[in-house]
């Protein structure tokens, strides 16, 4: 039972953090930032928790503040590049926060023990969970609670204003501009929330595995965050965890027998799904007809 | 209301746009005419903050709004179409009004309504829009599904979501046929009926000649020529840009 409470976890934390590049992309910018926002919030909430002895909650909040104070720092900026360049620019972005985390300490004595980060070892000890007496299954509802929570937010805001503007920006700046939308107020408002959710990710993240290291943010999990969204589609946030749970649920379990040519037929995977499927693999047209399955009537 | 000061843009060494100066009046239908790149399509992304000016002044109710970015040319109450259509395909018909309907809000409403209230508010007002473009029964088809007039019709309502006083059309008539034209031509007279200025940038001669109460006529950037139509009928500067010399 453990192991499907694990999958419940990895898959709730990974639908976190494409739910944070699916807003992002929606403006038409493909953010590899996204894994840095994640990084920032798993260590701070992290030292939260085990150096000031903060609940969770507040740990977790205060750090998703910090990710998305972050990302609006970067957004400005990086919004002067389009393209291909945003993507070198928010890759580089994330690879610097990776390398402070390697390069950052931070301990005190804890009874008879150090705790806190440590640089290249990594921050070990993250004991929230286990040391309040949470069994797997309180932690899996937990998370599940905060992704249900996501996905509703965005759901409703897709369903707003903000959803037709961001998809706007996303496919036309001149027309967007024309109307009257703040090109630069949008995008680093997009880039804002996506910090927010990427944080919140990685503050549950950093606990549910209870140890943390620069290594676990690098490209390959930047890649990911993206890799949902553009295979779950931009129609609806549903899609982002359609895509983690065909990901991380089916490829990564049910492949494990092909070892490490795995991440190899994940390359492969992704540009075929861009040939055969360039929305995604739930476009507008699949969900037209999942409405029409399940009778509600289009928006 | 809106007064061009000497504006020039040069993009190297060509003066797509070369000291223009020109004056369109309150409840004026407004001609800009011109062969094909004489400059009248960069004189609108002048006016809307498209690119930034080589030099002169875009002066608006008296406000200078010379380069300022494209949104604040919007809110100051300047809305504007393009000459090949740009829609957002992937939206409604009217989420494609909605959007456009930021400036007009931003007036009125919280911001917390604004951007977070429901489609309702939306709808309600972009109907009259729809009806006014004929295209009350397509709201909810994606923009990208409709016929090529309607899509010149959906972009004329989405410049007019954010209830400008100055209207910039921008070969509006290209690629219809007759009956449209002269359909459009009725809705531009109900517009300016409506109190609305607007600027009317055509190659398509008898929609000029037909709506607007002045012309200018660029050619290589600068104005050789303005007045009414009857008098730019005759001019002949303009039958020497249009047509070549006599002998030619």
């Amino acid at each position: 039972m453990d192991f499907y409470y694990g999958m419940a976890q990895l898959i709730g934390v990974h639908t976190l953090l494409g739910l944070s590049a699916y807003v992002v992309l929606l403006t038409g910018q493909v953010s590899m930032a996204q894994a840095g926002f994640f990084a920032i919030g798993a260590y701070l909430a992290g030292m939260l928790t085990v150096l000031s002895g903060w609940h969770i909650v507040p740990a977790m909040l205060l750090a998703a503040v910090a990710s998305a104070f972050v990302a609006t720092v970067v957004g400005f900026p990086a919004l002067r590049v389009k393209g291909l360049m945003l993507v070198v620019a928010t890759l580089a972005f994330g690879e610097a926060v990776r390398i402070f985390w390697f390069n950052f300490d931070y301990q005190i004595a804890k009874g008879n023990i150090q705790v806190g980060p440590l640089g290249g070892e990594g921050f070990k000890q993250i004991r929230y969970f286990p040391e309040n007496g949470w069994s797997t299954a309180d932690v899996a509802l937990f998370i599940w609670a905060w992704v249900i929570a996501a996905m509703v937010a965005l759901w409703w805001l897709d369903r707003s204003r903000v959803g037709s503007v961001l998809r706007a920006v996303g496919e036309d700046e001149l027309a967007a501009q024309s109307v009257g939308i703040n090109l630069t107020a949008v995008k680093v408002s997009a880039m804002t929330i996506g910090g927010f959710i990427a944080g919140l990710g990685g503050a549950i993240y950093a606990h549910y595995t209870t140890h943390i290291e620069h290594l676990n943010f690098g490209v390959v999990l930047a890649t990911f965050a993206i890799a949902y969204p553009i295979l779950g589609g931009l129609s609806s946030v549903i899609g982002v965890l359609i895509a983690v749970i065909f990901i991380q649920g089916f490829l990564v379990e049910v492949l494990r027998f092909m070892g490490d040519w795995r991440n190899l037929l994940f390359g492969a995977l992704i540009v075929l799904a861009m040939n055969v499927r360039p929305d995604g693999l739930f476009d507008a047209r699949a969900m037209r007809t999942l409405r029409r399955l399940f009778g509600t009537r289009d928006a | 209301m809106l007064e061009l000061h000497s504006l020039s843009k040069h993009f190297g060494g060509v003066r797509a746009v070369d000291d223009l100066s020109l004056t369109v009046g309150q409840g004026e239908i407004f001609g800009l005419i011109g062969p094909n790149g004489s400059g009248k399509s960069t004189t609108v992304n002048l006016i809307c903050g498209v690119f930034p000016t080589t030099s002169g002044a875009v002066v608006f109710e008296g406000q200078d709004i010379t380069d300022a970015p494209s949104h604040r040319v919007v809110a100051a109450g300047i809305g504007r179409t393009f000459q090949n259509i740009r829609l957002f395909g992937d939206l409604t018909v009217w989420q494609n009004l909605w959007v456009a309907q930021n400036s007009v809000e931003e007036r009125q409403t919280g911001w917390l309504t604004r951007w977070l209230g429901g489609q309702r508010r939306g709808r309600d007002y972009a109907g009259e829009l729809l009806k006014f473009a004929g295209l009350a029964d397509r709201a909810n088809e994606l923009a990208r599904n409709l016929a090529f007039g309607e899509q010149r019709r959906l972009e004329m309502a989405r410049a007019l979501a954010a209830r400008p006083k100055l209207l910039l059309l921008d070969e509006p008539a290209a690629g219809m046929n007759a009956e449209e034209v002269s359909q459009l031509a009725t809705r531009i007279r109900a517009l300016r009926d409506h109190g609305m200025t607007i600027l009317l940038v055509e190659h398509v001669m008898e929609l000029v000649m037909g709506v607007t109460d002045r012309i200018a006529v660029l050619n290589f950037g600068q104005k050789i020529a303005e007045g009414a139509p009857a008098e730019i009928r005759s001019d002949p500067a303009v039958r020497t840009a249009y047509l070549g010399t006599a002998d030619a």
